[in-house]
């Protein structure tokens, strides 16, 4: 566990992200605030399109723009507005201080490159002292491989994406990410294109990877059992804003915002990925978002002033924060 | 676990090339041998063609006013009494051996013709080749990067206006304005007056300049050499700058994209290399199209540069019914046309690899 008053690593502050679309404007990040300590373990939950994916583009600004357009906000990394950062001090950055695990493993691989190309590229910018040779970079990149539990590694770096399975495609990722060394690990729903048994080992083999090296990561995850075994802290986000944050036990043995509480009510089903089964409704349209809170359309306990302005974060135990007028006193 | 990976990756290496030239090899022979089809194909449809078309071969070739008895002698020299298959036999056997008569216009050997007019055209279509895939590659770059902003509107408006204007305009406005009127380069023909000619090698007039290493000549002949090229380049050139543009501007929103940035990949390596080799397999596709149809259809650019070319003496042999050296333009494009392809697929296969793993597994 990490102690509550070291200095954040991450600090996303009122992060808003638009997407230019035919037609308008899609309004997806509503003001995202996030801290992530070093060293620790952080896990983002919420349903399918509710901004969590962008969250995190937004902070490697790998987001493509066009159309994606950063309205407003601040990402501090140890400090520093990485949003305002010059070329040279965002690939700092980059790899070395956060590197990502994407969603879709194959999406995310070049498909015209080899393993060896990518994985060596990746050693090769991201080494901190000097230059590496050639056999410096193939050393390591067979090291890689061989963390992430692949068989066969020689052969590997001469392959091209599509002649590997999708748990292999998943664990080049997990070592293309791990390779930089870095400070921050985000991982986006790691092995959830892949089946049950496969993806707990994907899981388990990236706990024992992080926890080793002792990376701060931030988890997004749709199965809550990992959450809740992995991960020192939770946050909930609900379209496009976090909507509540706690240490996990507090957060598994008192959810509070009343899409949390649903959340921990439905019974994690086998099929589909979707976590709100308990909550009727669907994800609000960004083009119009409601006004107020976005989740009042869906909300059980909606009063008047849940449509009129949007709440702020009440504190309302240790480390415990929500965003719900139920909790103003 | 023990492992050796210096010894076992420079042998893997030395197999992996050895492999890699096997499969190419096998690749051009299959090709190859697949191509002597289309051209069979090819041959007895321009046979047919002869055949079909109204008028006496043996009469048209001596004239109207010869008399009976030397079209009939005609005749039988061309075999043109015997049964059609057989004919189509002996057509064949001399179109192979590059006999294919007589021209009717030049009264020369229509391959003596074709050794003349051929490389002229080749040369034009090769320079104007490589500025369609230069420039157009380098402006769809530069477009795709700069995405809706104003540099990528200039390019997409002047890439529309070079796709929708043909070659011959281009040719007419740079031949008053470089050629008339700011005098800068000239307008007629290969070589100036009072140039001698460098000895025939490869027929290509600055290649083989240069390989007589007579720079006079080479700086002359390349001078003749702009202005119809790059009339003839400007329609491929924005066509490639728009493909080039779309499939990278759509490249750059993928996911790969993002994740090698994501990893601290610098922009310029990716720029370069992550982006620029799956983006340009489209490009290649066309270019390969956009460079064999320059080759036959010059012939207005070439009629206003009087440039002695073959898509010049094809289109002339089509209005005097020039049979023999209509039947050998036909045939050379056609080879041209396949080694264009041969060469358009190995490229392709070089840059994608999906392409390349999926042909080795369905032989
Ligand atoms: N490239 C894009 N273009 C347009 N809209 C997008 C794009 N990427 C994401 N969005 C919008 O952002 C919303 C949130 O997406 P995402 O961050 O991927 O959600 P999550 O990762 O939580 O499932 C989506 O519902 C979609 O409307
Ligand atoms: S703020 Fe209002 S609408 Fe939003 S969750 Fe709380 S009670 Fe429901
Ligand atoms: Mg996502």
């Amino acid at each position: 566990m990490v102690r509550m008053d070291t200095p954040p690593l991450l600090e996303v502050r009122d992060l808003q992200v638009h997407f230019k679309v035919f037609g308008g404007h899609l309004k997806v990040l509503d003001g995202v605030n996030m801290i992530v300590r070093a060293g620790e373990k952080v896990g983002l939950v919420g349903e399918s399109g509710c901004g969590k994916t962008t969250t995190m583009k937004a902070i490697l600004r790998i987001l493509p723009q066009p159309p994606a357009k950063i309205v407003g906000g601040q990402v501090l990394f140890r400090g520093q507005d990485v949003l305002r950062m010059r070329p040279d001090e965002l690939r700092q950055i980059r790899g070395r201080g956060i590197s990502m695990i994407f969603q879709d493993p194959t999406a995310a691989l070049n498909p015209v490159f080899t393993i060896g190309q990518q994985l060596g590229d990746v050693i090769r910018y991201s080494h901190r002292n000097g230059r590496l040779d050639a056999r410096q970079i193939q050393l390591k990149a067979l090291q890689s491989l061989k963390e992430v539990a692949l068989a066969d590694p020689e052969r590997l770096l001469h392959s091209y994406p599509i002649q590997l399975s999708g748990g292999m495609r998943q664990r080049v990722c997990i070592a293309m990410a791990l390779a930089t060394q870095p400070e921050l690990l985000i991982a986006d729903e790691p092995g959830t294109s892949l089946d049950v048994t496969i993806q707990d080992q994907i899981l388990r083999l990236l706990h024992n990877l992080v926890v080793e090296r002792n990376t701060s990561i931030i988890l997004i995850t749709h199965t809550l059992g990992v959450v809740r075994e992995v991960t020192d802290r939770v946050y909930v986000m609900y379209a496009g804003s976090i909507v509540e944050s706690a240490p996990t036990k507090t957060l598994f043995a008192n959810p509070m915002f009343p899409y949390t509480r649903g959340l921990m009510q439905s019974v994690p089903r086998l099929s589909g990925g979707g976590v709100a089964e308990g909550i009727p409704g669907r994800i609000p349209n960004y083009l119009h978002p409601p006004s107020g809170c976005r989740f009042h359309p869906r909300c059980p306990h909606v009063m008047e002033i849940c449509r009129r302005e949007k709440p702020p974060m009440f504190t309302v135990g240790e480390e415990h924060y929500v965003a719900c007028y139920l909790y103003a006193c | 676990m023990a492992w050796s990976p210096s010894e076992m990756t420079l042998g893997d290496q030395a197999t992996l090339f050895k492999e890699l030239a096997m499969r190419l090899v096998t690749f051009i022979l299959r090709r190859a041998l697949h191509s002597i089809f289309v051209l069979l194909g090819l041959s007895v449809v321009i046979f047919g063609i002869s055949r079909i078309l109204p008028g006496d071969p043996a009469r048209m070739a001596v004239g109207a006013r010869a008399p009976q008895w030397v079209v009939d002698n005609l005749r039988a020299q061309m075999h043109l009494d015997e049964p059609l298959f057989v004919q189509y036999g002996y057509w064949l056997a001399d179109a192979v051996q590059g006999k294919f008569g007589i021209s009717l216009v030049t009264r020369r050997e229509v391959a003596e013709d074709i050794k003349e007019f051929f490389p002229a055209t080749l040369e034009l279509a090769l320079f104007a080749g490589i500025l369609m895939g230069g420039f157009g590659i380098l402006l769809g770059t530069i477009s795709a990067q700069h995405k809706d902003r104003w540099i990528d509107n200039v390019v997409r408006v002047l890439s529309y206006l070079g796709v929708v204007t043909p070659a011959f305009v281009f040719a007419i406005i740079f031949m008053l304005v470089f050629g008339y009127w700011l005098k800068w380069l000239p307008t007629i023909g290969r070589l100036s007056e009072g140039l001698t000619r460098p000895p025939v090698i490869t027929g290509l007039m600055t290649v083989d300049a240069l390989l007589a290493g007579d720079l006079v000549v080479f700086w002359d002949a390349l001078k003749h050499l702009i202005l119809p090229a790059v009339a003839l380049a400007m329609g491929g050139l924005a066509q490639e700058a728009r493909i080039t543009r779309a499939t990278m501007s759509d490249n750059l929103t993928k996911d790969y994209i993002a994740a090698e940035r994501a990893l601290g990949i610098p922009e310029r390596v990716i720029m370069g290399k992550y982006l620029l080799k799956p983006s340009l397999i489209p490009t290649v596709s066309i270019l390969g199209l956009d460079f064999a149809g320059t080759l036959s259809s010059a012939f207005l650019v070439e009629l206003i540069f009087n440039w002695p070319g073959i898509s010049r003496y094809g289109i002339n042999a089509m209005l005097r019914k020039d049979l023999n050296a209509i039947a050998a333009v036909i045939l050379v494009l056609g080879v041209v046309f396949i080694v264009v392809n041969i060469i358009v697929d190995i490229v392709v296969a070089y840059l994608d690899p999906r392409i390349r793993l999926s042909a080795e597994r369905s032989e």
